[in-house]
């Protein structure tokens, strides 16, 4: 389907350990930079998770400016729900280039996320469908879905930091 | 307790004062005492009938604490069955929904129709002759009906009819129904999230307009940065608004509001090229309604509280909201989309999109509101602080969005079922 190709899974395991330093350390505008400029950002709700942002009600369905606009306001004072800013702890595991589409490269890995705020501990458990893309010798996200296992965000209660 | 305090709150017209005991937030005694005297009294909300629209289909869920079956049945007939298998307890439907003409239960093997008949019974000749089919259908809460869609519960026998029970709310639920001719559904994907604060906060939190813009200045930003235009249209200075108390602890705020209604209120982010098109389904409305009521059901915004546990917010998009208390710092919480019938595929892209600007577990307000509730339980723990104050705008003629109208609608009536003498036990005949 296409020539394009893939890159070796090190390569990728370093761009999705290095976001999640970047993640883990607040550190978003760099983040940012990992992005292509038409980047997504999906969650999709527990009891869907193969489903579709269009027509099925997703608990996040971010295009590239609402992403922008996401970090801006978790870098801001008034997202409440982040400051003071949670800790997080992400384990990425189990990364697999699984293909190609077009330019974009096909990658999944599992992650489990801890959240450790006001002393409580919530783990976010699932896996990341991610549409990597080749901007000259670096590996860029286009795509990156975060689907969760959990059943229910309980008792989590909200995403409100970058999953 | 305050010794001008009736049961739980202190309630001074004269004076405009308005106060909550807090232990209605943190008493465990109160829990228990809600979930006789509240939710096993009053109609809760266990779904929508377009969750089952074709004969055999099913979802399972909680609803007040219990395991149910929301089902279609054979006949048409939209049912709500206690999901416990009338011979030694187990749940006979295991999946979240699907669709079947029989719910088998795993443990013996007793078989129900969707109507909830029993129909099977393996080895049958062994009961005796006093063993009655008829007696052992799955059992249903004594009270399940419909309005307009909107399917309730009750376990009291001898409550009024949920017609009666909705009374001022109807009119708010009709302006909700009316938006398709074609009636209205729910979307696919549910929100299933939770907080770590007392059910009642988050009613409180539903309807409240002075809370927007100290707690939701991000999404204010958001909308100005976007490009809508806030004149006259934010929370604290709208054009047009008003709080209703809508009988037996239902209550609703009604307002223009600056964001975009996918119903039929267009917003620059919403893209030119969408303009004509909404003006068309807004003529549409004016035909249907007159300019007056069509101007209500596509330009205001309303967040409506059905006591006790049911919230529908009609605002830049529908969302139904209920929750549970598993404890008295801790809630279960489901939140739809509710969306016309007939709604195109872009046009339903458009609302799910407008939908997560602000609303659900990851949405840019939502998680704040979730925060908030959090902070006040764990404040709670101040024992020394025994009483929130919900006076806000009591001595004026028109309170405003702003003010805590809805709030006391809802803890009148709360207050009330909570310290109203139990009924006496019918004594036991000798």
């Amino acid at each position: 389907m296409s020539s394009i190709q893939l890159p070796g899974r090190q390569e990728v395991e370093d761009l999705l350990y290095e976001e999640a330093a970047l993640l883990d350390e607040w550190r978003l505008e760099e983040w940012l930079g990992l992005l292509t400029e038409d980047a997504v950002y999906e969650v999709p709700p527990t009891d869907v998770p193969e489903g579709d942002s269009r027509n099925t009600l997703f608990i996040i369905a971010d295009d590239a400016a609402r992403i922008r606009s996401r970090v801006k306001q978790l870098l801001g004072k008034a997202a409440w729900s982040e400051n003071p800013h949670s800790r997080t702890r992400r384990m990425i595991a189990n990364v697999r280039v699984v293909g190609a589409d077009g330019d974009n490269i096909l990658v999944t890995a599992n992650f489990a996320v801890y959240r450790m705020r006001y002393e409580s501990v919530d783990t976010y458990v699932g896996h990341y469908d991610y549409k990597l893309v080749r901007v000259g010798n670096d590996l860029r996200i286009r795509e990156r879905r975060a689907v969760l296992d959990n059943e229910a965000l309980r008792p989590h209660g909200k995403i409100s930091f970058i999953l | 307790m305050d010794k001008s305090a009736d049961g739980f709150i202190v309630d001074d017209r004269e004076a405009g004062l308005f106060r909550v005991n807090r232990r209605a937030f943190t008493d465990p005694e109160c829990l228990a005492d809600e979930r006789r005297r509240i939710f096993d009294k009053c109609w809760i909300y266990a779904g929508h009938e377009s969750e089952v629209p074709h004969a055999g289909d099913y979802r399972s869920r909680t609803v007040a604490g219990r395991p149910m079956i929301l089902v279609r049945g054979d006949d048409s007939v939209v049912r709500v069955l206690l999901n416990t298998c009338t011979h030694r307890g187990a749940l006979v439907c295991r999946q979240k929904s699907g669709n079947a003409k029989t719910f088998q239960c795993p443990y013996h093997a007793w078989t129900f129709n969707s109507r909830g008949q029993l129909i099977g019974v393996p080895g049958e000749d062994s009961y005796s002759d006093a063993f009655k089919r008829d007696d052992m259908a799955l059992a249903a809460p004594p009270q399940v009906d419909n309005y307009r869609g909107f399917v309730f519960v009750c376990f009291d026998p001898s409550a009024d009819s949920l017609y009666d029970y909705l009374a001022g709310a109807r009119e708010y639920l009709d302006l909700v129904a009316d938006q398709s001719e074609l009636g209205m559904k729910i979307v696919s994907g549910q929100q299933s999230y939770s907080a770590r604060a007392n059910w009642k906060l988050l009613v409180e939190n539903s309807y409240d307009g002075y809370h927007g813009m100290p707690t939701h200045q991000r999404y204010f930003s958001f909308l100005a940065d976007i490009g809508v235009d806030m004149k006259g249209r934010d929370l604290t200075t709208p054009s047009y608004q008003k709080a209703v108390d809508l009988g037996n602890g239902h209550a609703v705020v009604e307002y223009q509001s600056a964001w975009g209604r996918p119903i039929a209120h267009w917003v620059a982010p919403f893209g030119e090229h969408r303009k004509a098109h909404f003006e068309e389904v807004r003529r549409r409305f004016d035909k249907r309604f007159g300019p007056e009521r069509a101007q209500r059901i596509c330009e205001t915004s309303r967040n409506l509280g059905i006591f006790p546990n049911l919230v529908i917010n009609d605002i830049m998009a529908i969302t139904i909201r209920t929750f549970y208390p598993v404890s008295p710092d801790y809630m279960e919480v489901n939140a739809w989309a509710l969306a016309p019938a007939d709604e195109s595929a872009e046009d339903s892209a458009l609302r799910l999109d407008n939908f997560l600007t602000f609303l659900g577990p990851g949405g840019f307000a939502t998680p704040d509101d979730v925060e908030m509730l959090e902070s006040c339980q764990r404040g709670f723990a101040n024992r020394e602080v025994g009483w929130s104050d919900i006076s806000r705008g009591m001595k004026r003629e028109h309170p405003s969005i702003t003010d805590e109208l809805q709030m006391r609608a809802f803890w009148r009536r709360w207050n009330q079922l909570m310290t109203e003498p139990r009924l006496k036990r019918a004594r036991k005949a000798a």
